[in-house]
Order: C-alpha cells, then sequence, then structure tokens
C-alpha cells in the first residue's frame, strides 16, 4: 500500500529548513508558497528518505480569489506519496515556477494548464498551448470562462 | 564543392494510420535522420473536463467511457472509485469481483489492438491483428452480455456495476480463459522471433530506466524499462490484494520489450482471471445510492493500473450534484513525453515502430 505521508508532518520537517514557506498543511496535503516551490520539490526530490523520484500528476484548480496547483508526488523506492500544493493570488498574468528542471514528465501538464487554465510556468522550455489553437482567446477551464454565446 | 543542404519539415498525420488516432508529429529531419519532433495534439479534445463540471456525478460515468474508447471499463472504475472514496459508499465483494473480471479482460482487449497494431505498422499486414481481433471478438461478447454495449460500456455505479452477469457468462468466460493462454502461444509463434520484428524493434526507442522515471512515464512503457511498478501491487484497490500475479519487466526498455511486457501481462490477465471466478461470491452487486449524489465537500485523488498506465481521477466537490473540478491524469499523453527523446538521431522509419510501441489512444490523449 503507497502511504500517504502527512502533510502536517512535512510542514513541520520544512519549518527549519525554508521558514515562512507554508501557507497551510494539513493531514492530505502540504500548501506551500509559490516563491519556494522550486526549493521544497527539489528538497523532496533530493533528501534522502523521501526520494519522490516521480511526479505523478499535476492539475490546477480554480477557487475564485485564487488559482491552486496540485502536485501528487511518489517515491517509487519507498512507496510513499505526498499531495504538494502552491497558490497563485494573481489572475490577470499568474506564474508558477515550472517543474519540469526536476521532472520532465511535468512538460506537457504544464502546458496543459496553461492551455486550459492560463497559468505560465516561469522555466518551461516551451510554453505555449497543447490542444487549443494558437489564436483562441481565454482559458476554458477557469471559471469565469465564457465564449460569448 | 560540398553541396548545401538544410532541414527538412515533414508533418506526419493527423490522417495516417499509423497513427492511431488523429495524432500529427512534426518531424524536423536531416535526410532520413530525425533531428526534432514534436508532438501536436488536441484534434480530438472534446474538453471533457470541462462538459463534466456541467454534469451531475452519475452523468460524468459515460464520458469517461470516451476518453480510452479502446478500454471503456477501465476508465469506469478509477472515477466510480474517486467518488465512492469521496462520498464513503461501500461496494458489494461480488461488485468488486465483477469489476476486477472486466477490467482484466479489458488489459486483454487493449493489449490486443496495441500489439496487433504495432506489429501491422512492422509490415504484418493483417493477420497477427485479425487473429487478435478474433480473440477481442469473444471479450466483447462477453461484455454485450453483462451490459449491452460492445465499446462504450458505462457498466459502472457508485456503489457497484448496472447489472448483476447472466447465467451464460461464467461458462462463456471459464471457455475463454481456457482458451486464451492457448491463442498467447499462437501469437508468439508468429511474432516473437520473427526476423522482421526483431530486426526493427531490438535495440530501438530505448527508454532508460532514470528517464522512464523522471518523465513519468508509467504502464507497460515504465515497465519495459525495469522498473517494477504496477499500481495493482504497489497500491492494491479493489480486491486486488487476494490474488497471484506477477508484473512482467523489460531488461533493455526498446520497443521489444514494451511488445514482450504486454504479451507477458495478457498471461498474467488470465491467471488472475481465473482466481477471480473461482473466488467469486454471491450477493448483490449494487449499495443503494440517493439518484442526486451530493459528496460533502473536498477533494480525492484515485488511480488505477489501466492498460496504457496510471489512470488518475483527481475530483474536487464543494458538496453540490455537479464536480467542482474533475481532472483525469491521462497515461497515455504523459506517456508521450518520452517519444522526443526516443526519437532524436534515429531515422524517420523508427519513428513509427517507437509510437507504436508507447500505445496510445488519442481519446485519452486530447479528452
Amino acid at each position: 500500500m503507497t502511504v500517504a505521508l502527512s502533510g502536517k508532518e512535512m510542514a513541520g520537517k520544512l519549518e527549519a529548513q525554508f521558514p515562512a514557506s507554508i501557507i497551510e498543511s494539513s493531514r492530505a496535503s502540504l500548501i506551500v508558497k509559490s516563491e519556494f516551490l522550486l526549493r521544497i520539490a527539489w528538497y523532496f526530490k533530493a533528501t534522502p528518505g523521501f526520494d519522490f523520484d516521480y511526479l505523478s500528476s499535476i492539475t490546477a484548480v480554480d477557487y475564485g480569489n485564487y488559482f491552486e496547483l496540485v502536485y501528487h508526488l511518489v517515491s517509487l523506492e519507498h512507496n510513499h506519496s505526498l499531495v504538494l500544493k502552491t497558490r497563485c493570488y494573481e489572475r490577470d498574468e499568474p506564474v508558477v515556477p515550472s517543474l519540469v528542471s526536476l521532472w520532465q514528465g511535468a512538460d506537457f501538464q504544464e502546458r496543459e494548464i496553461y492551455d486550459l487554465m492560463g497559468i505560465r510556468f516561469d522555466g518551461h522550455p516551451n510554453m505555449k498551448r497543447i490542444f487549443l489553437w494558437d489564436g483562441f482567446q481565454g482559458h476554458p477551464l477557469r471559471k469565469d470562462y465564457s465564449d460569448g454565446t | 564543392m560540398a553541396l548545401k543542404t538544410e532541414h527538412f519539415v515533414l508533418n506526419l498525420g493527423p490522417l495516417h494510420p499509423s497513427t492511431h488516432g488523429v495524432f500529427r508529429l512534426r518531424a524536423t529531419l536531416d535526410g532520413e535522420v530525425i533531428v526534432d519532433i514534436e508532438p501536436v495534439l488536441g484534434y480530438l479534445h472534446r474538453g471533457i473536463e470541462k462538459l463534466a463540471e456541467g454534469c451531475t456525478y452519475k452523468q460524468n460515468i459515460p464520458f469517461t467511457d470516451r476518453l480510452d474508447y479502446l478500454a471503456s471499463m477501465s476508465n469506469n472504475l478509477p472515477y466510480v472509485m474517486a467518488v465512492e472514496k469521496l462520498a464513503e459508499i461501500t461496494v458489494p465483494e461480488r461488485a468488486e469481483y465483477l469489476r476486477v473480471i472486466m477490467v482484466e479482460l479489458q488489459r486483454i482487449v487493449s493489449h490486443l489492438i496495441a500489439v496487433g497494431t504495432f506489429v501491422q505498422d512492422l509490415g504484418a499486414m493483417g493477420t497477427p491483428l485479425l487473429y487478435m481481433f478474433r480473440e477481442r471478438e469473444k471479450i466483447l461478447d462477453l461484455f454485450e452480455m453483462v451490459c449491452g454495449q460492445r465499446l462504450t460500456y458505462n457498466y459502472m455505479r457508485f456503489g457497484g456495476v448496472s447489472h448483476d452477469i447472466p447465467d451464460e457468462f461464467l461458462p462463456a468466460l471459464a471457455k475463454f480463459v481456457d482458451r486464451m493462454p492457448g491463442f498467447i502461444d499462437e501469437y508468439d509463434q508468429l511474432l516473437a522471433e520473427n526476423e522482421i520484428l526483431l530486426a526493427r524493434t531490438k535495440g530501438v526507442g530505448i527508454l532508460p530506466k532514470d528517464l522512464a522515471i523522471n518523465i513519468s512515464a508509467s504502464g507497460p512503457v515504465l515497465r519495459a524499462s525495469g522498473v517494477k511498478w504496477d499500481i495493482r501491487k504497489a497500491d492494491p484497490y479493489s480486491v486486488y490484494d487476494r490474488f497471484e500475479f506477477d508484473i512482467p519487466t523489460g531488461s533493455i526498455s526498446d520497443a521489444y520489450d514494451r511488445y514482450r511486457v504486454r504479451i507477458e501481462e495478457m498471461r498474467q490477465c488470465v491467471r488472475i482471471l481465473r482466481q477471480a471466478m473461482e473466488q467469486l461470491p454471491k450477493g448483490k452487486v449494487l449499495t443503494e445510492v440517493p439518484l442526486k449524489l451530493r459528496p460533502p465537500a473536498g477533494e480525492v485523488y484515485a488511480h488505477i493500473e489501466a492498460p496504457k498506465g496510471e489512470l488518475g481521477f483527481y475530483l474536487v466537490s464543494d458538496n453540490s450534484d455537479k464536480p467542482y473540478r474533475f481532472h483525469i491524469r491521462a497515461p497515455a499523453l504523459i506517456n508521450l513525453t518520452a517519444l522526443r527523446q526516443m526519437l532524436i538521431g534515429w531515422k524517420l522509419a523508427d519513428a513509427i515502430i517507437v509510437f507504436g510501441s508507447i500505445d496510445i489512444c488519442l481519446g485519452e490523449v486530447d479528452r
């Protein structure tokens, strides 16, 4: 059984290393500030004992006053998982750091989020739409999206 | 005087038999050698994630059928699992066994098509593919018995499955399970040591273990790269912890290994089916669930080992009758990430083989 690591416990471990980096933590997930995302993700990937070598899935949710990005990390070696999240409060030009430099599996998934949710990933090697065409207006998965009809 | 040469851009697809759907590959070539490729996606994008936000939980089950339409049963399962987790619905044991039987049959179907079209791309026109369609037909007959459909089943429900199996199902399944290993041997005789297959797939499209993990590959693509990772074992769901089966893996991580892993997985499917038939308990197959289901607010991620890899559903509920967010972790899309690095430096003819060995379904890639 894949053991889901507690976000609360992880927050305790992170506090010393990255002070003031955590927005919220619960049993199910750990929410960090986006400016710390890349460093914290690297910490989880490279620290022995965590070894999160596998980024299972990335997605984004539009909660109205902020976007939440959800990263499902898995360690194939230890068979444990962690739900890491970050938030983006900007709506007009939302930007979060890209994780492609750590896990190339993020490539298409970040492009998908950019395409459908309109969040730009800083550091992505090929940040453009993936499903919709280049001239498409808007980002359909946003809650305030309207196609004008 | 040296001849002036320049790179050449070739569009492969979106309408080309070897692209298995509406996939387009923009290849930059230096003569025959691939310098760069870029997959162009979205020709089958129907916005299912957005559509699902406007439909009730139950109305969304048929949408999942239309993701990987070659493995609809396997798409139903993680979605109903996710909603069951969210709304804390229990599933009768008989229904769990029926689900396992259906998704394992579906895995055989998906692998048959994967292998059949793969060898067809290699020039084995017709014969192997039709042999495989012969067995696929038998499984579709079984599916038709339980739910009346042959492609998009819409069979699973929150709290179980829509119908119990009819009396003629188990004898027909037993007959199929008895004959299938012989058919797999037949494919092996036809293909496994075929000189053309070996020459064109051995050592082609190598995906090293570390890279496979780094690009989040899953399913046969990951296992062919030597990673013993199968969600049925690593994070058992339904009743998979009650069955004995092995996880076939590859060692060279090439297109041939991916072919082999699929063939071996079919044998393991038959093993699981045998055990599931023996253990199948009696009882009801569906728990009573309110027609208009309103799961408590929260979020959930449920995943299974689908034929093509890790298929997951991430749902966010706001306590209304429709999901607030409905995200699908599509294995075929993520496995495609590996394509570029597997192809650069190889000949264009190899692109078809390597692409075929990943086994994608555009319904799932584009959603």
